[in-house]
C-alpha cells in the first residue's frame, strides 16, 4: 500500500443475514486527512468503521488499514487506533481521573508516562478541574470530550469516531471539532462519521454513504461545485402556496422553505429556471427566481434521492 | 496477559463495586438476611436411606428385627458392618448416613423395659435423616408375649448433632446457597453490564484480551466469596453455636473450589446473556435445582433416581457434601476427595465452553 494511504478498503461488504448493511464500498484516507462520512441513520456508516477498526468481520472485501490486513491483523492495529463512538462508554461510575488511569494501564502506558500524559490532556481538553468528579455527572460536551482524551491517551496514529457529536449542543460540538482540528494538525487522521452538514463541510474529503452504499465521494468544494443551475431561491410573498405549486412538477428533487423564501433543488438544465419562473407565474404568484450557489445539503438531498445519477467528484 | 492491565482491571472493578451501594448491601445482606430466616428446620419424610448394620448378636430374633426394619423402606440396611471403629468410617465418609446397632446381649436387653434393645446411629449432620431415625425409634419391637406396647425398643444416638438443632444442619448448607446465589449472579451481571453498557465495544477496541478482561473482573469476587463464607461462619457460631469440628483450612479451600466452580459458571451464563436482566434469569434459572436437588432443602436420599443423576452435575450438591463432612463430621479433604473431583470435573467442562464463546469481536 502506498504510504500515504491511511485506509483502503476494496470491495466492502457486511451482510447480517437477508439485510446487507454495507454494499460493496471502496475507500481510499489518505494520511493527515479529516475524512467525513455523512449518511443518515442505517446507512452503514457505524458498521463500516467497525469493519476497518477490525471489530466486526466483514463478509467480502479487502481492508487495509495503516499497512495491516484487516481482520487478520487486528490485534496488531488495535495499538495504534483509536476508536469513540456516539455513546459515552468510559464507566460512568470512575472518575475522570480513574478512567483516564485504567485505559492508560490498558494501553501499558508506564506509571510516569501515564501521569504526564494524562496531566497534559486533562489542560488540553478543559478537563483539569473535573479530575475527582464522577463521569457519569459531566455534562453531554465534558463526557465527549473526555472520551476523546481516552481515544487519544496512546497517541494513535489513526482516530475513528462515530458520530462523536450527536449528543451535544452547538457550542460542545464547535469546541469539540476544534481539537480535533488540533489532532489532525499534530498528524493524526481523522475518519468521522456524522449527520450534522456543518460537520461534514468542515472535512477535507467526506463520502457520503446511502444504503450501504458510497453515493458520492470528494471534497465538500467539488461536491457542491459539482451541482451547477440547480439549486434556485424562490422569494415571494406566499412561500407555502409557491411550494405547493411546484409539488410534483417535472425535475424538482426537493424544496425547503427558508424563512420568506423557497429554496428548490432541481435536477438541473438550462431550462430549469424558466420552468419553475413560467409554472409560478401561471398561478399567478408574484415570485423571483433566481439560481444560489448549492451546500451541502444539496448534495447530499441529490445523492440519495431516488433517481440520481451517482457523482464522484475529482478530488 | 500482562499484570499491570490484569492490576489496572481488578482496581477499577473494586473502585466500581465501592461505589455501587446495592451491590455491597447484597454482599453483606443476602448472608446475613438468610441465615436468620433460614435458622429454622425443614422437615421431610425420608426413604431409602443408605444404612449399614452391626449385629452383634446374630441371632434369629436381630435378623427378625432387620428384615422389619428393611421392610419399612425407610433405610436401605445395605451395607454389613463388622466394628463400631467401621460403622464410624462409614459414617464420616458419607458412605452411609444411618447404621443399625444390635449389641451382643440384645435377647436378653429385649427382656428388660428399662434399657433399649438396639440402636439406630444417625448423622444428625442432615436433619432430615434425624426425623427419620425419630420415627424408626417408634418401631415395635415383637416379643415373646406378642406386639409390646412399649415404644423405647430402639435408643436413637444422634451423632453428629446430638441436641438435633435444625440451625446445625442449615448453616454449612447457607454457605454453598450464599455462595451460588452471589458468585453466579453478580459474575453474571458485571461482565454482561460491560456489554450492555457499550464499555465492551471501547476495550475490544484497545489492546486488552478478553482473558485478561474476564479474569479482573472475576478475581474480586474470589475475595468477596471468601468473605461471605467467613460471615455466615462467625454468625452461624455466634447466633446458633454451630460447630465446626474440622480443619478451618481445609474449609476454606472446599470454599475456594466452589468457589470457582460458581465463578465459571457465571462466566458462561454471561457469554449467552445479550442484558442484564437475562444474565439475572438465567442465573435465577440454575438456583432452583441448586438448592432444591443439592440436599439443601430436601434430602438427596428422598429424591427420585432421575432427580439423583440431575444433583451429582449440580456444585452445590457436591460442596454441601463436603462442608456438611468437614463442618460437623470432623472428615477430612482426603475422606471426601470425591466430592471435590466433581467439582473438579465441573469447573473443567464449564470452563472449557466459555472460553469457546469468548470473543474479542463485535458481530
Amino acid at each position: 500500500m502506498n504510504d500515504e494511504l491511511a485506509i483502503h478498503a476494496q470491495g466492502l461488504t457486511k451482510r447480517f443475514g437477508t439485510l446487507t448493511a454495507v454494499d460493496n464500498v471502496d475507500l481510499t484516507v489518505r494520511k493527515r486527512e479529516v475524512y467525513g462520512f455523512l449518511g443518515p441513520n442505517g446507512s452503514g456508516k457505524s458498521t463500516t468503521i467497525r469493519m476497518l477498526c477490525g471489530l466486526m468481520r466483514p463478509t467480502a472485501g479487502e481492508i487495509d488499514v495503516l499497512g495491516y490486513k484487516i481482520p487478520r491483523d487486528a490485534e496488531a492495529l488495535k495499538r495504534h487506533i483509536g476508536y469513540m463512538t456516539q455513546r459515552f462508554t468510559l464507566y460512568e461510575d470512575l472518575t475522570v481521573g480513574e478512567n483516564l488511569d485504567f485505559l492508560a494501564a490498558v494501553h501499558e502506558l508506564s506509571r510516569p508516562a501515564a501521569r504526564a500524559r494524562i496531566g497534559e490532556l486533562l489542560e488540553r481538553f478543559w478537563l483539569a478541574d473535573r479530575r475527582n468528579q464522577l463521569a457519569g455527572t459531566l455534562s453531554g460536551g465534558q463526557k465527549q470530550r473526555l472520551a476523546l482524551a481516552g481515544t487519544v491517551l496512546h497517541k494513535p496514529d489513526l482516530l475513528f469516531l462515530d458520530e462523536p457529536t450527536s449528543a451535544v449542543d452547538p457550542q460542545s460540538r464547535r469546541e469539540f471539532w476544534e481539537s480535533l482540528f488540533e489532532l489532525a494538525d499534530m498528524g493524526t487522521t481523522l475518519l468521522v462519521s456524522t449527520h450534522y452538514m456543518d460537520e461534514a463541510e468542515r472535512c477535507t474529503r467526506l463520502a457520503i454513504l446511502d444504503h450501504g452504499r458510497v453515493v458520492a465521494d470528494g471534497t465538500p468544494h467539488d461536491l457542491m461545485a459539482n451541482l451547477p443551475g440547480r439549486t434556485l431561491l424562490v422569494e415571494t410573498e406566499k412561500p407555502r402556496e409557491a411550494q405547493r405549486t411546484l409539488q410534483g412538477m417535472q425535475g424538482v428533487i426537493a424544496m425547503a422553505q427558508i424563512g420568506t423564501s423557497l429554496r428548490v433543488l432541481g435536477k438541473g438544465g438550462e431550462d430549469f429556471e424558466r420552468q419553475v419562473t413560467e409554472r409560478l407565474q401561471a398561478k399567478g404568484l408574484q415570485a423571483q427566481v433566481h439560481p444560489i450557489a448549492p451546500n451541502l445539503e444539496d448534495v447530499f438531498v441529490v445523492a440519495t434521492s431516488k433517481d440520481k445519477e451517482p457523482s464522484h467528484a475529482a478530488a | 496477559m500482562q499484570l499491570r492491565r490484569l492490576g489496572s482491571i481488578i482496581v477499577k472493578e473494586l473502585r466500581q463495586l465501592r461505589r455501587d451501594k446495592l451491590t455491597f448491601a447484597m454482599i453483606i445482606g443476602i448472608p446475613t438476611m438468610q441465615l436468620v430466616l433460614f435458622g429454622y428446620a425443614i422437615n421431610l419424610d425420608v426413604r431409602h436411606l443408605e444404612a449399614g448394620v452391626l449385629d452383634q448378636a446374630n441371632t434369629a430374633r436381630s435378623r427378625e428385627l432387620i428384615a422389619e426394619l428393611a421392610a419399612t423402606e425407610v433405610m436401605k440396611l445395605g451395607k454389613p458392618l463388622q466394628s463400631p471403629e467401621q460403622v464410624d468410617a462409614a459414617l464420616r465418609s458419607g458412605e452411609i448416613s444411618a447404621a443399625l446397632i444390635i449389641p451382643p446381649d440384645f435377647e436378653t436387653r429385649l427382656e428388660r423395659p428399662d434399657r433399649p434393645a438396639a440402636q439406630i446411629v444417625v448423622d444428625g449432620s442432615e436433619q432430615v435423616i434425624q426425623a427419620a431415625a425419630r420415627q424408626l425409634a417408634a418401631f415395635p419391637i415383637y416379643d415373646n408375649t406378642g406386639w409390646t406396647s412399649r415404644t423405647s425398643g430402639i435408643e436413637v444416638v444422634n451423632f453428629y448433632n446430638p441436641q438435633r438443632r435444625a440451625a446445625v444442619n442449615t448453616v454449612p448448607g447457607l454457605v454453598g446457597v450464599i455462595l451460588t446465589m452471589t458468585m453466579v449472579l453478580f459474575t453474571a451481571i458485571a461482565l454482561v453490564r460491560e456489554r450492555e453498557r457499550g464499555n465492551l465495544e471501547m476495550l475490544i477496541a484497545t489492546p486488552v484480551s478478553p482473558w485478561e478482561l474476564t479474569i479482573g473482573k472475576v478475581l474480586p469476587f474470589v475475595g468477596i466469596g471468601l468473605v461471605q463464607v467467613t460471615i455466615v461462619l462467625l454468625l452461624g457460631k455466634l447466633l446458633f453455636d454451630v460447630p465446626l469440628r474440622g480443619s478451618v483450612l481445609e474449609l476454606y479451600a472446599a470454599a475456594l473450589v466452589f468457589i470457582v466452580a460458581s465463578l465459571s459458571l457465571g462466566v458462561f451464563l454471561s457469554t449467552l446473556a445479550t442484558s442484564q436482566f437475562q444474565a439475572m434469569q438465567m442465573a435465577f434459572f440454575t438456583f432452583l435445582p441448586q438448592i432444591l436437588l443439592s440436599g439443601f432443602m430436601f434430602p438427596y436420599a428422598g429424591m427420585p433416581v432421575a432427580a439423583q443423576y440431575v444433583a451429582e452435575i449440580l456444585p452445590l450438591t457436591h460442596f454441601l457434601r463436603m462442608i456438611r463432612g468437614i463442618m460437623l463430621r470432623g472428615a477430612t479433604l482426603g475422606e471426601l476427595w470425591h466430592s471435590l473431583a466433581a467439582l473438579g470435573v465441573f469447573i473443567v467442562i464449564v470452563l472449557s465452553f466459555a472460553v469457546s464463546r469468548v470473543r474479542k469481536r463485535l458481530d
